[in-house]
């Protein structure tokens, strides 16, 4: 197999089986080659094509300091275009001339260069594999075993040192065991979303699809922990016909008030907002990949990659008709994980 | 350039330039690699230009990132925003997104700079690829390029790492959902997922921390990998020296092309100026990832019709197209959640799996020689059918990541849209590597015929026999050249077992299974015209059909048929 190493060309010859190689094509002359005129014409498109170039920089620079961003989105887009068609006509200035120059001016003159194989000579081999073996008896790795062995180890573990204390930090408290709390407890308020106002029954019509938060303070809102929270306790409500609903499952029978009923607005699947209702079918669809979550029917799946229904949270009215979860929820909400139910 | 650069002994330098070479090399002794690189030389043809646009679009990238850098703040604080533009006054936001605000409104030319960056990223994207399918179609990954198309493997997918981090950055609801899709399928890897979620977002999605990390992966770490890679790419060029296409002359013992210094310098650097000025153009004319029309990261609001950068759409395709039933619930209560972790998984293992294709055409091509002159794709027919078929695969996928578009812009449903795709993605793969490979098979016949018979001219003439025959002008040297420079491989053929039938041999075991699958790549093949074949058809006289006319006559199946290959 050493042999075919070798960069061989079979048969150049040519032969009864095999045409011969009939050599690099006749080079062809261009205009500017024999015709001076259009030498020089070439030279002038060139001299043309830099100078475009510099007055792309000049008009770039006056872009930039006559054309003041106003504020308004108009404003910004036109001192974005000026300012970038300036910079286009500098660059292309530049790029097209140095090619056009090339193509037209320089010699056409097809050069032909040896290749030789990729590896390296016997010889030069030889004198490599005798310089390394010379290292390794210099060094007496080859004799001291447990040298050897140590030194191995203590490179191998080092990075340890980082590693560890790195690894173990990225993941803050590791407490995954908020994935299965929300806000949502017994007697939390549902409030509109984003306005945190809070909802009455009686101001839900039926048909009406509303997008609910738990209610908390407005410095809460405020807050960083905030997003994460609502991350979590985003809420789906909708008001159908009470006639139209399946039966309710076990357990849920009273989970609903008076037609109103409210669901994670998590998706199961990889755990984007469900926020497209369509109110003849009583569907849910999820617009990131079109999981449909049927809302009569428990939010069970109708169609696309979702496995699980969205988990429904248990509401009833408070004395003053505003309607209080029962409860949080009773499973976690969003994406599934390994140890979900555990 | 004088002599004086490389030998500072000679006559002492009285020009300027002369003066400053000598300086120079007495220092650094520059004049080697001057006198190695200077009229080294490259072969000229477009597709050669991908891997340019790629190199010089990450050039631009750094440019404009690092333009970014400056304005841009990585910090997921919150706060009340006062300033342009007026929908998004008064609103309360992280100061990433603020920072993108007002980079985009009050930065003069920052908006221009965040478009440039925005669609460099895009068409470097784009130029990996279609750069890969050039080096694939073309066989350019053969010995001893196996390496070089690795690095540039592994450039693809750091590519699609530096994109999404950089997508993330300005914490728009787009940028976040694409996150929470993240944490999503990140959550569905069994065992460690949820630590792996926490191990990325540092606590609870999308928590504090997401946006400075990836800041520090977007503009540090990322870029330094693909600049050390793009470094080794670019030194494997030059130690392999550039493939050319086949031609007269062109052998894999020579390179035919145009000196670096100057023709080559003034066109690739011109050219570098070229795909700045196409991206300047673009940044300036269109507008891309407008944040301020999408609002600050709220995990409620989300838009239909949302779609990714292009190169992410695969893995969005992959997804939609799993149905739910995949997850289940195992022994011990833990979730299985293979709706999500497969259509994930199995699109990145595929793209491996290509990775290492030149290991496995060497193999059943039997083939440890040295290739410096590219295949022709219809030239390597299966080949070129199973690139198709990979690029089939993820367009597919790429489309199904678009469903509920083409549903609204076709009126159609978004269910029988999935489930055509679900079944499509399997059966269109296979539908393009076989109608690609018969194209190569009929191009091939064609070439064969032009050898054989020359270009038709349209000139009927009549013989005084009273019958009628075009005429025919053979084709030129160069022209023929072409078409039968090229090797027809056989498949493996099976050694005998080393021991008696029945006994277990596990290398002739190995050694069947590699027979057969060579037999798959080439046991359709199409033979260069020979001298002899093109004498014969000459004294049959013009006028003849193709002798034999028939595939099957072409197209052997058995070895007995082509002498050629055992002739040497
Ligand atoms: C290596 C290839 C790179 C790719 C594919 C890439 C891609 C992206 C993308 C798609 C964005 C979103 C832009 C937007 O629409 O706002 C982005 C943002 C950003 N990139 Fe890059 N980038 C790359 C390299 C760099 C480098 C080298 C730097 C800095 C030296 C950088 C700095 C930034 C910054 C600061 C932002 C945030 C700007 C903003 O939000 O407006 N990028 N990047
Ligand atoms: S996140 Fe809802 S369908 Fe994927």
């Amino acid at each position: 197999m050493s042999k075919t190493t070798d960069v061989t060309v079979p048969h150049p010859e040519g032969d009864l089986e095999h045409f011969q190689d009939p050599g690099i094509p006749e080079h062809r002359h261009r205009m500017a080659d024999t015709d001076p005129k259009a030498d020089k014409r070439a030279e002038r498109q060139v001299v043309v094509l830099f100078t475009i170039s510099v007055i792309g920089t000049i008009v770039a620079l006056w872009a930039y300091f006559a054309i003041r961003p106003d504020g308004t989105t108009a404003g910004v887009r036109t001192s974005t275009m000026v300012l970038g068609l300036a910079i286009f006509f500098a660059l292309a200035g530049i790029g097209v001339g140095a090619i056009h120059w090339a193509k037209t001016l320089m010699s056409d003159h097809e050069v032909v260069e040896d290749r030789h194989a990729t590896r390296s000579p016997d010889d030069v081999r030889e004198i490599a594999v005798q310089k390394l073996a010379d290292g390794i008896k210099d060094s007496g790795i080859g004799r001291r075993g447990v040298l050897k062995g140590v030194v191995v180890s203590a490179l191998a573990l080092f990075p340890l040192t980082i590693a560890v204390p790195l690894i173990s930090s990225v993941g803050g408290d590791w407490n995954v065991g908020t994935f299965r709390t929300t806000l949502w407890k017994k007697g939390t308020r549902l409030t509109y979303d984003p306005t945190g106002r809070p909802i009455k029954a009686s101001d839900v019509t039926i048909g009406s699809a509303v997008h609910v938060i738990p209610e908390v303070t407005d410095e809460y809102r405020q807050s960083g922990e905030w997003i994460s929270e609502k991350a979590k306790a985003l809420v789906l409500m909708v008001r159908l016909d009470p006639r139209d609903f399946k039966p309710f499952a076990k357990g849920k029978e009273n989970w609903t008030y008076d037609g109103i009923i409210a669901f994670s607005k998590i998706c199961t699947h990889v755990g984007c907002p469900v926020a497209l209702y369509e109110q003849q079918t009583h569907h849910l669809l999820c617009p990131c990949h079109q999981s449909t979550f049927d809302v009569a029917d428990g939010a069970k799946v109708v169609f696309g990659p979702a496995k699980r229904p969205l988990p429904q949270l248990p509401i009833t009215v408070d004395s003053e008709g505003y309607l209080v979860a029962q409860d949080g929820f009773d499973e976690p909400i969003g994406p599934s994980y390994w140890e979900r139910l555990r | 350039m004088t002599t004086t650069t490389t030998r500072p002994s000679a006559t002492e330098p009285t020009t300027p330039i002369g003066r400053s070479s000598d300086y120079l090399d007495n220092r650094t002794g520059i004049g080697h690699a001057v006198k190695e690189f200077a009229r080294k030389v490259f072969p000229d043809h477009w597709s050669f230009l991908l891997g340019e646009i790629a190199l010089y679009s990450f050039v631009v990238l750094l440019i404009t990132g690092t333009f970014l850098t400056m304005f841009f703040v990585p910090s997921m604080s919150l706060s009340t925003y006062h300033g342009a533009p007026k929908t998004m006054d008064g609103l309360l936001m992280s100061d990433a997104f603020a920072s993108t605000l007002r980079m985009s409104f009050e930065v003069r030319g920052g908006l221009l700079m965040r478009q440039i960056h925005h669609w460099a990223a895009l068409v470097f994207m784009a130029s990996i690829v279609t750069h890969m399918m050039r080096v694939f179609f073309t066989g350019a990954f053969r010995r001893p390029r196996e390496f070089n198309w690795l690095i540039g493997f592994t450039l693809l997918l750091t590519g699609l790492l530096a994109g999404f981090t950089g997508y993330s950055l300005p914490d728009d609801v787009l940028s976040g959902n694409g996150l929470a899709i993240a944490n999503g399928v990140v959550k569905s890897i069994p065992v460690i997922g949820s630590y792996m979620s926490y191990f990325i977002f540092g606590g609870d999605f999308p928590g504090e921390q997401i946006i400075p990390r990836l800041f520090t992966l977007h503009i540090l770490l990322i870029p330094a990998i693909i600049l050390a890679l793009v470094a080794l790419h670019l030194m494997f060029v030059v130690v392999h020296k550039h493939t050319q296409y086949p031609g007269g002359g062109r052998k894999d013992g020579n390179v035919v092309g145009f000196p670096l210094f100057p023709v080559y310098t003034a066109k690739a650097g011109g050219f570098f100026f070229v795909v700045f000025a196409v991206l300047s153009l673009m940044g300036a004319t269109m507008a891309i990832n407008t944040v301020w029309n999408y609002g600050p990261y709220d995990p409620s609001p989300i838009s239909a019709g949302a779609q990714p950068d292009w190169y992410m759409l695969f893995l969005e395709g992959s997804l939609r197209l799993m149905p739910g039933q995949a997850e289940f619930v195992s022994w011990g209560d833990f979730t299985w959640s293979l709706n999500v972790l497969v259509p994930a998984v199995l699109p990145v293992l595929l793209l491996i799996g290509f990775a290492l294709y030149p290991f496995i055409e060497a193999k059943v091509t039997h083939d440890d020689r040295e290739h410096h002159v590219l295949d022709r794709p219809r030239n390597r027919p299966t080949r070129t059918g199973i690139g198709m078929a990979f690029l089939a695969f993820f367009v597919i996928l790429a489309f199904a990541g678009s469903n509920d578009l083409i549903a609204i812009h076709f009126h159609l449903s978004i269910n029988e849209i999935t489930w055509f795709f679900r079944v499509f993605v399997f059966v269109g793969p296979w539908f393009a590597f076989w109608i690609t490979k018969r194209i190569c098979l009929g191009l091939q016949r064609k070439d064969r015929e032009l050898v054989l018979h020359g270009h038709e001219t349209g000139r009927i003439v009549r013989f005084a026999s009273g019958e009628y025959i075009e005429v025919h002008r053979p084709l030129d040297e160069q022209e023929r050249w072409v078409r039968v420079n090229y090797t027809a491989h056989q498949p493996l053929e099976l050694p005998a077992p080393n021991g008696p039938k029945g006994t277990k041999d596990k290398a002739y075991k190995s050694a069947k299974r590699w027979a057969k699958l060579s037999r798959f790549f080439y046991e359709d093949r199409i033979e260069p015209v020979t001298p002899a074949e093109l004498a014969a058809s000459h004294s049959h006289g013009e006028h003849d059909a193709l002798p034999g006319g028939e595939d099957h006559a072409l197209v052997a199946p058995d070895h007995s048929v082509d002498a050629t290959e055992q002739s040497h």
